[in-house]
């Protein structure tokens, strides 16, 4: 397997090196950075749904809808009592943490009404629900908000850094540097914590995870709630860096981090992380190389010659047999 | 200490358990020894709650467990190793014995004295797992992974100790250490439940056994009365 890696990693940065040295290349990498973190934190609410009930929550891309929605709701309520002008850092803390409460509660209820009653039921119930979900949080939004675009408030300035005809903009390094903290400190929760760790003995064997005294429903509704956390996050940060919001926008975001999730093996956290990155990364690479007409089209090619290579992703592992 | 009454497990539309009732009582070893499919391992898995029974009822330290969730269960005081041993093979030695305290909440990080003698313990018992601490717990070899299970499961301090077949494909030597252990376990207070293919072992080491067939006791007595039975003899103990 490996030679065939290399040789693709190879065929691929070989006419990229050319390009190294100009300054597309790396204007393209930050925006394909910006973007990739964004699909990483959504990512990781598919694949660490997945790693424990073996679901794929196809109404996770409209919990990020709801955080970006969520977002536009408490900053133009900030602005409108006057807090946004008050402490702006404040203002944007406040509204990342309402947003990310109301997205984890939205998930926790979610998984209570919508999968908890299917837990025994065969594998496809569980998801024709996940749809229904998605298709009701739509059409919620929808008639709630209206199904017009939504502009989201220009509180933060478009201004940046400029580097060498690189430029930068500080709602990117803002997104950037989020997301880093956010896979840090989800790593560090997972690796190091009590419920962490039970998290991945519940992934690992639900049943023996039982026999040693963990409440797996506990676990479940704690996998549900970081991930709407994060993708609640993830909302937030895309309504501030494109400035529109639509009640469709879950979709799209949905597809796109669950392919990242798929890519990197779905599952695996470290997989959702770099499988996200690397989706963003393709998607500006191909954009500002190749043509930006079919931008979305080059991440499920990629998605496609990967799972050809290898099935379970590039950092899944092969299903073990279970006696 | 632990008592089943008129205990009836199904599998859908196949019953597994018609109806069977035993009684273990404090300190003890009792061994439950059957053929393949006689609802062993069926009758163990519905003490610790993860199978439902269909009806009667399972009594332990005067609670009725019988409809108790498993980790409410473990917290009550059972703790089961499973058949095949069910190592978590992605957490290392120590991450899997950490997870068998989980019931243990805050003491958790291991500052409490309790905890850390309880390693002590275990690491005394058996010194590979001190020497493996970092190691993914899939990397360990069968008799290893059983002598971590049963680690595992004292973690959480228990006052009954259930073990579903733990000589399965062990070489004798691992055999003979593992029953030994068992022994210092139940030397130290702890009710130990086996169940075994291994009848003659099992009964030498218990204080008493019953013969499970096809889902009925059929058979209960001291464990050397059914060694000398000619019918355990004929069936169980190849003789």
């Amino acid at each position: 397997m490996l030679p065939i890696y290399t040789y693709l990693i190879f065929s691929v940065l070989k006419p990229l090196l050319f390009l190294l040295k100009s300054s597309v290349f790396v204007q393209q990498v930050i925006n394909g950075l910006t973007v990739g973190g964004v699909y990483a934190l959504i990512a990781l609410g598919y694949t660490m749904v997945y790693g424990i009930l073996e679901l794929i929550n196809f109404a996770h891309g409209e919990i990020y809808m709801l955080g970006a929605y969520l977002g536009i709701i408490f900053l133009g309520f900030f602005t409108a009592i006057g807090l946004t002008s008050f402490s702006l850092p404040l203002s944007l803390f406040l509204a990342f943490i309402l947003s990310i409460i109301f997205c984890s509660s939205y998930g926790y209820t979610m998984e209570k009404i919508a999968y908890k009653p299917l837990r025994n039921a065969p594998r496809l119930s569980p998801l024709i629900s996940a749809i229904g979900v998605s298709i009701f949080l739509q059409n919620y939004v929808m008639l709630t908000q209206g199904a017009t675009d939504k502009v989201f408030p220009h509180i933060v300035e478009n201004a940046g850094l400029e580097i060498g005809g690189v430029s930068v903009t500080y709602i990117q390094l803002f997104i950037i540097t989020v997301s880093v903290l956010m896979m840090l400190s989800l790593h560090i929760f997972i690796t190091r914590t009590r419920m962490g760790k039970a998290m991945r003995a519940v992934a690992q064997d639900k049943t023996m995870a039982s026999l040693v005294g963990i409440n797996i429903d506990t676990v479940i509704s704690v996998t549900f709630v970081i991930g709407s956390g994060l993708a609640a996050v993830a909302g937030l940060m895309v309504a501030s860096y494109y400035g529109l919001v639509n009640y469709s926008i879950g979709y799209i975001a949905g597809i796109k981090a669950f392919t990242a999730a798929v890519l990197g093996g779905i599952g695996s956290i470290p997989g959702a992380m770099f499988g996200g990155i690397f989706l963003g990364l393709i998607e500006s690479l191909s954009a500002a190389y190749i043509s930006p007409e079919y931008k979305d089209a080059y991440a499920f090619i990629i998605l496609i010659i990967i799972l050809l290579i290898k099935p379970s992703g590039l950092f899944g592992k092969s299903q073990e047999e279970k006696v | 200490m632990l008592e089943l009454n008129n205990i009836r497990t199904s599998y859908g539309q196949i019953e597994a358990l018609k109806g069977i009732s035993l009684r273990i009582d404090q300190g003890e070893i009792v061994c439950l020894i059957g053929s393949n499919g006689a609802g062993k391992s069926t009758a163990l898995m519905t003490i610790s709650g993860i199978l439902r029974p269909k009806s009667g009822s399972i009594t332990f330290i005067g609670s009725n467990i019988s409809n108790m969730p498993p980790h409410s269960i473990v917290e009550m005081g059972i703790s089961h190793v499973p058949e095949g041993r069910r190592i978590f093979s992605r957490l290392t030695v120590k991450e899997n014995l950490e997870i068998g305290a989980y019931t243990k909440k805050s003491k958790f990080k291991n500052q409490n004295s309790k905890l850390k003698k309880q390693y002590e313990k275990i690491f005394e018992m058996f010194p590979v797992l001190k020497e493996r601490q970092k190691q993914m717990g899939g990397t360990l070899s069968g008799g290893e992974q059983q002598m971590l299970a049963i680690s595992r499961a004292l973690m959480s301090g228990p006052k009954l100790l259930i073990l579903d077949e733990p000589s399965l494909g062990l070489a004798p030597i691992i055999v003979s250490r593992i029953f030994r252990a068992i022994r210092e376990i139940n030397h130290e207070g702890v009710t130990i439940l086996l169940v075994e293919q291994n009848a003659h072992a099992a009964l030498n080491l218990s204080n008493r056994g019953y013969v499970l067939e096809s889902g009925k006791i059929t058979m209960h007595g001291m464990g050397k009365e059914l060694l000398n039975d000619e019918q355990v003899k004929k069936a169980y103990l190849g003789e």
